[in-house]
């Protein structure tokens, strides 16, 4: 897929990936083997019908071709961007075993962007059922159900506690990754299906769960995600510059501080960034950085590149665009200046041994070796857990020892009428998009059998 | 969008807005907070709740006009509306009775400690209100003070009302006469809790306060208003505002507070340019 120039695109916070022109789309669809038994398919969270939309690109007709993935993904320009294809549909793309793989991201990318260019062709609404439905929290998990439950004629409350919806899409994948008006036209489409959404309301705080049961919701499902930073409890982690990286991308993102002071809120970064961490919020921190002029952005993991759980694609640009890599190398401690803002990070290195319970090798620090790495500004990138917020005032609602919600296969909880699914919920190690998204497909299909039979 | 019902200016630059936002009025517990964005381009601050009308739906905040945005809000007027209103924010505070209360109130934080006072006075405790402000002119909240109040202090910085000195002056005195106390309440700069704190230690008077740190988003899932707490790290937003100050790093807390106070400098004269013009 054409990109931007490396050189252009480090300086601003447009797109990188320019997606396909018509022509290539056709091209590469063209590509597409047609398999019999497509293994493809297995690979999508949500199993869209790859090889049907494939033949219809090939023959030029988008709009049949867009509307097949319609049938099983509400958001697919999200999708089509931060897909992790390489571990899931392209994965399993029979051209993949002789060569590249069919670039499905990019097609369903390309029919997205070619149908919000022409205006979004609205599939029919069930006839409005009269079952109130409350969904918490707007991300990719909540915005799925959302949008299936009000095709299905339930009445759908998205309630959402930040003043822009879109969850980790809005405040946490920059714009040169996924455009924030792509997110609001696939908010937007979820609300012209009929539901209803609310910002600036932090449930647990508003109102608790009993309070959205009494006030007649038969279904509630929790989609409050994993917002929640962990920090790393070394020495002077609280000094000035540190920020955790749900704070620096919410500021850049949500409330645009690279246009500062057009907008009000303030950013501060040095000439040299240390961004900890290997998953995708790393590199989102990372690039993000370099992009507000930033001379050097260290990563600093503690595994190999091999183990890293950012998307490949993600790494390579990266790496294109000059971010330093420090792998088998952990933060022993931040070291501040007189004025009480970081100065310094002390590093030690690690090795290899015998792989863990997750299958990646177990690093273990070599003794007696540290080294600094300059850094006015540390972003800390280690992953983040659920909020409490609204486990804490729901007291028969069951979560495990990380404080998710303890849900099944169709995403019910320990309590009969909530479902819960996305990041917050137990069971999904991997926590993408798409996967939010699956199970946010599940739990909406058993809400509709439960609004329609009681059954639970 | 949230309209402004009714404002006045209770001193210079000192402004208190009525707010219809009918669902914080019913929710909202002393010690709670919300947060505002004036506009689009608007940046999130945390405000207290000064008051609250249910039946009219209405909340009330008091802010000074100090940087950007408060200066921005102040020039909004009754019946037009501000952006995004998000609340209640934070833990209530614990309101039971203690029996006698000292509680200390520097500047505009007198209209964060008002619910709390009002609320412990209700609840059958003795209060002693020690109200401070730089001058005369910026002392608000007197009359809503003495109605909750068993006694009133009155300080100013430079003693053109009452007792010329810091409102921790009086809390010294109170604390050195033996006076009975069961609690501390001081709510304001970081520096009048951290001197307030460090009054109260040595006699293990019990003294709570309620942390001014930056804030993001305020519903725990940014860490910017990280303050250590009997060394650990706990939430402004979350787990406070309110803790015992004894157990407070304060001077982490007022090094963290200052991370901006360039960028800040910058938004304001910008905006004072485009006010110009």
């Amino acid at each position: 897929m054409p990109k931007q120039p490396i050189v252009e695109r480090i300086k601003n916070f447009n797109e990188v990936a320019l997606g396909f022109e018509p022509d290539q789309a056709i091209m590469e669809a063209s590509r597409c083997l047609q398999c019999q038994d497509p293994q493809c398919r297995r690979g999508c969270p949500v199993g869209i019908n790859i090889t049907s939309f494939c033949g219809y690109v090939r023959e030029g007709n988008f709009d049949k071709a867009i509307s097949v993935i319609r049938e099983s993904n509400s958001l697919p320009a999200i999708c089509g961007r931060v897909c992790p294809q390489e571990s899931q549909c392209e994965a399993y793309c029979a051209m993949g075993q002789t060569g590249s793989p069919l670039a499905i991201g990019a097609l369903e990318r390309f029919l997205a962007d070619y149908e919000l260019k022409k205006g979004i062709t609205m599939p029919s609404i069930a006839p409005i059922t009269g079952k109130k439905v409350a969904v918490i929290g707007s991300g990719p998990a909540g915005l799925t159900v959302a949008g299936d439950l009000a095709k299905l004629g339930h009445i759908v409350s998205i309630f959402e506690a930040l003043h822009t919806p879109g969850g980790v899409l809005a405040y946490g994948i920059p714009e040169f990754r996924l455009p924030k008006s792509i997110v609001a036209a696939e908010v937007d489409y979820v609300k012209r299906l009929g539901a209803k959404l609310e910002t600036n309301m932090v449930i647990g705080k508003i109102f608790t769960i009993d309070e959205l049961v009494e006030m007649g919701y038969q279904a509630i499902f929790l989609g409050t995600g994993a917002g929640s930073p962990y920090f790393l409890s070394i020495s002077g982690e609280n000094l000035n510059g540190v920020y955790s990286a749900n704070e620096f991308l919410t500021r850049c993102n949500l409330m645009k501080s690279y246009l500062f002071p057009e907008y009000d809120t303030p950013l501060i970064v040095g000439k040299e960034v240390v961004v900890i961490g290997g998953g995708n919020v790393t590199m989102d921190s990372a690039r993000t950085a370099l992009r507000l002029g930033v001379e050097k952005v260290h990563v600093v993991y503690r595994r190999s590149e091999q183990e890293m759980p950012a998307r490949r694609e993600e790494v390579l640009n990266a790496k294109d665009e000059g971010i330093l890599f420090n792998f088998l190398t952990y933060p022993l401690r931040l070291i501040g200046n007189s004025r009480g803002w970081v100065e310094k990070v002390e590093c030690g290195m690690m090795e290899l041994c015998e792989p863990d319970e997750t299958g990646r090798r177990r690093p273990v620090p070599i003794p007696n070796h540290s080294f600094t790495i300059d850094a006015q500004t540390v972003i800390i990138a280690i992953g983040q857990g659920p909020n409490p917020l609204l486990s804490k005032v729901t007291k028969d609602l069951e979560t495990d020892r990380d404080g998710r919600f303890i849900a099944d296969e169709w995403g019910r909880t320990s309590k009969r009428g909530i479902w819960s699914g996305g990041d917050v919920a137990t069971g999904w190690a991997d926590a993408t998009v798409i996967n939010a998204m699956g199970t946010g497909k599940r739990a909406a299909s058993s809400i509709h059998q439960f609004l329609t039979t009681g059954q639970w | 969008m949230y309209q402004i019902v009714a404002e006045i200016e209770l001193a210079p630059n000192i402004k208190q807005f009525r707010i219809n936002a009918p669902l914080i009025a019913k929710k909202c517990m002393p010690g709670q907070f919300i947060v505002l964005r004036t506009n689009e381009k608007g940046e999130r601050i945390p405000l207290t709740v000064f008051e609250k009308d249910p039946g009219e739906g209405t909340i009330t905040i008091i802010f000074q006009e100090v940087g950007k945005t408060t200066k921005e809000l102040g020039r909004l007027r009754t019946g037009e509306a501000i952006q995004d209103v998000v609340g209640p924010l934070g833990t209530p505070s614990e309101i039971r009775n203690y029996g006698q209360v000292v509680a200390i109130a520097g500047g505009t934080a007198a209209a964060v400690a008002y619910p709390e006072i009002k609320a412990l006075k209700l609840v059958g405790n003795k209060l002693i209100t020690i109200l401070g402000a730089r001058s005369k002119d910026l002392l608000i909240l007197e009359e809503e003070m003495r109605k909750y109040s068993d006694e009133l202090y009155i300080t100013t910085d430079d003693g053109s009302k009452g007792h010329h000195g810091f409102v921790t002056d009086v809390l010294k005195k109170l604390v050195a006469d033996g006076k009975k106390i069961d609690m501390v309440l001081a709510i304001g700069p970081a520096i009048m809790m951290k001197v307030a704190s460090e009054i109260t230690r040595p006699f293990n008077i019990r003294t709570i306060v309620s942390v001014n740190p930056i804030m993001l988003d305020a519903t725990g899932m940014c860490g910017v208003c990280r303050v250590r707490v009997n060394n650990e790290m706990k939430l402004g937003c979350v787990d406070g505002p309110e803790f015992d100050g004894h157990l407070v790093d304060f001077d982490q807390l007022m090094a963290r507070q200052n991370m901006y106070t360039e960028k800040e400098k910058e938004s304001l004269h910008a905006y004072e340019a485009k006010m110009k013009k």
